[in-house]
């Protein structure tokens, strides 16, 4: 009789407990939050310099007002073009090449050795934990003049320093793209092989009861189950066509491939931390992220048409 | 599962299939079996001969002469500083957070996990946040390093989806026993999330590890910053000159050939081989609990 009374003014006190906010929680919370603040909204504010004619060393408050001026630079600015021209190849090679995640999902499926299939996985998932400093390093052992292959043409009866395709300014593009590859295609597959697992066996026996081979299992099954995930990828990278990163262009341009692989994050570095440009390089930022986040809220909305639910 | 058939065109198929995956294996692995056997090798037979499958003349000395290099254990104590500081910042802030935006009794709830979720979308740029960093007086600095990655707002939507699946019944009797948050947070709620802490704590050691382009613009002039990733940056861009310098003067060549000198090539792979190291160590270790990440994360997204 005692026990049951306790319960019930516990479980009373807890309801009460319940329905109260707990401001303790906020105040544990609210020293992150003006982290959030310091860290990712000033920035944002930052924006006000390409308004300026912002120098180093100079207070805003001395700085002469200048309007859209840097805006209407960009359009008469004689590098945009072709930078907004690496960008767009750069991105929509990437775009063409986006379905080799998912193939190689399927086919790793088809590895029936478990063995096999999960050190494959495990190392075929290495290299994008490893920094584009050291993919540098590595490309340039194996690519350079006195590289391994080089050394291997060499040894084969071949040339001395016969390639270096690290220093060809015609195939940049391919050579980045595969080097991008080479650290990303394992660590892209995984969320396939995520979707795969998730599918129901039963659907498999079935169709194999029915006389369908693998082939037909993986059209009819495995396809179909994983569509939905690509597409939503796939509208991603839409939406990030501008967004290519600077680090691994930053460590592979030289004066070779320079003009190929200037691509806009890195124009930005360039004019802005290296020539000081401040109040030009924020201008070409503001417009790259206006346009990355109009771009992204559309392909949501084609999500939302599309598949019903959401990315954002 | 069913038996399969033996057609001859599974066969072909099989075979091809294990073809590829075996050659893809092999091409993500050599370029660093590679770097590790010219490590090992005696540096100007490595030069003149190449490098294949196996070390040419093992030797220890690229590690030994390389390890007095000047700066290099410095520069080996601030990465391990970063990873160890920041891992552990990063994972007590996301934890908290992921934590918190699970109570229905905090307040303005719904506003701060937007405040944070909008981060992910939107950011100021590099160059407003260069100037930033600069006006907080954080540029050579080591906390430049850690304070801009304590949040991150994917970090805590993966705890945030772990932290939900959790029984709630837990946590309402310790609140009967009058525990205040901090202490539900300690000794509840975090014991039974390791393996998200896990996955977080790997992600972020990693990043932490492989960062170097903040070294490359906010810590720039303080040498005492300066990380392993940034140390092998700047050997990358010395031994493309000193190897362009060696190529055009056959008299330092011959010279550095006689002395068996470090060749910048070896300086180089040896580099490489200590920064990579530890993920190659840790990543065989931990990567269930990163494809286990992932997967909240996929089933989220």
């Amino acid at each position: 009789m005692k026990a049951r009374e306790q319960a019930l003014q516990a479980s009373s006190a807890l309801r009460r407990k319940k329905g109260k906010k707990q401001w303790s929680l906020l105040w544990l919370t609210l020293p992150f939050m003006i982290l959030i603040l310091l860290f990712n909204y000033v920035p944002l504010g930052g924006w006000i310099l390409s308004i300026f004619d912002y120098r180093a060393g100079k207070s805003l408050f001395d700085c002469e007002f200048v309007g859209l001026k840097y805006f209407k630079m960009i359009f008469t600015d004689r590098n945009i073009p072709s930078v907004l021209k690496n960008t767009v190849i750069f991105s929509a090679i990437w775009f063409c090449i986006s379905w080799l995640p998912m193939m190689f999902a399927v086919l790793l499926n088809e590895i029936q050795c478990s063995k096999f299939r999960k050190f494959t996985q495990t190392m075929t998932t290495l290299p994008n934990f490893i920094s584009w400093v050291i993919i540098y390093s590595l490309a340039f052992s194996i690519f350079s003049s006195e590289g391994a292959l080089n050394m291997l043409i060499y040894k084969l009866g071949g040339p001395q320093f016969a390639t270096n395709i690290l220093a060809d300014s015609d195939s940049v593009y391919v050579v980045q793209t595969a080097i991008a590859q080479w650290k990303g295609l394992g660590w892209a597959s995984i969320i396939y092989i995520a979707a795969i697992s998730g599918i129901d066996q039963e659907q498999y026996e079935a169709a194999m009861i029915d006389g369908a081979g693998r082939l037909r299992c993986a059209i009819h099954i495995t396809f179909p189950s994983i569509l939905p995930t690509f597409v939503v990828l796939m509208l991603l990278d839409i939406s990030n066509i501008l967004n290519t990163g600077y680090e691994q262009y930053f460590l592979f341009k030289n004066a070779i491939t320079a003009p190929k692989i200037e691509v806009l994050d890195l124009y930005v570095y360039r004019m802005g931390l290296q020539l000081a440009d401040y109040s030009y390089a924020t201008a070409v930022g503001i417009v790259k992220s206006l346009i990355s986040i109009t771009m992204l809220f559309g392909a949501n909305a084609l999500a939302k048409k599309i598949r019903g639910t959401s990315i954002v | 599962m069913v038996v399969q058939k033996r057609t001859p065109s599974r066969v072909v198929f099989n075979i091809l299939n294990y073809g590829f995956f075996a050659l893809f294996t092999f091409l993500c692995l050599y370029p660093l079996w590679y770097v590790f056997c010219y490590s090992l090798s005696v540096p100007e037979l490595a030069a003149k001969e190449g490098v294949s499958f196996w070390p040419v003349g093992f030797t220890l000395t690229n590690f030994q002469q390389v390890f007095a290099l000047d700066g290099l254990f410095h520069s080996m104590f601030i990465s391990v500083m970063r990873t160890v500081i920041g891992t552990f910042c990063t994972v007590v802030t996301c934890m908290w957070l992921g934590y918190v935006f699970t109570k229905e009794k905090m307040p303005a709830r719904k506003f701060f996990y937007r405040f944070m979720i909008i981060t992910m979308y939107i950011g100021g740029g590099m160059i407003p946040t260069y100037l930033v960093f600069r006006s907080y007086g954080l540029l050579n600095t080591f906390a430049v390093y850690i304070l801009p990655a304590m949040v991150s707002a994917y970090y805590v939507i993966l705890i945030k989806t772990y932290v939900e699946q959790l029984p709630p019944s837990l946590e309402e009797s310790a609140l009967i026993d009058g525990a205040g948050p901090i202490i539900i947070f300690t000794k509840i709620i975090l014991p039974l999330s390791m393996p998200i802490v896990a996955t977080i704590a790997i992600f972020a050691a990693v990043g932490q590890w492989n960062s170097w382009f903040d070294n490359h613009i906010y810590t720039f002039n303080n040498k005492n910053l300066t990380t392993m990733q940034y140390m092998l940056y700047n050997y990358l861009n010395e031994a493309q000159r000193l190897a362009n310098e060696l190529k055009n003067n056959p008299n330092m060549q011959s010279q550095i050939n006689k002395q068996n000198a470090l060749t910048p090539n070896s300086v180089r792979m040896t580099v490489t081989m200590i920064t990579v190291l530890p993920v190659l160590v840790v990543y065989p270790i931990f990567q269930r609990y990163i494809v286990k990440g992932i997967m909240i994360g996929a089933v989220k997204g």
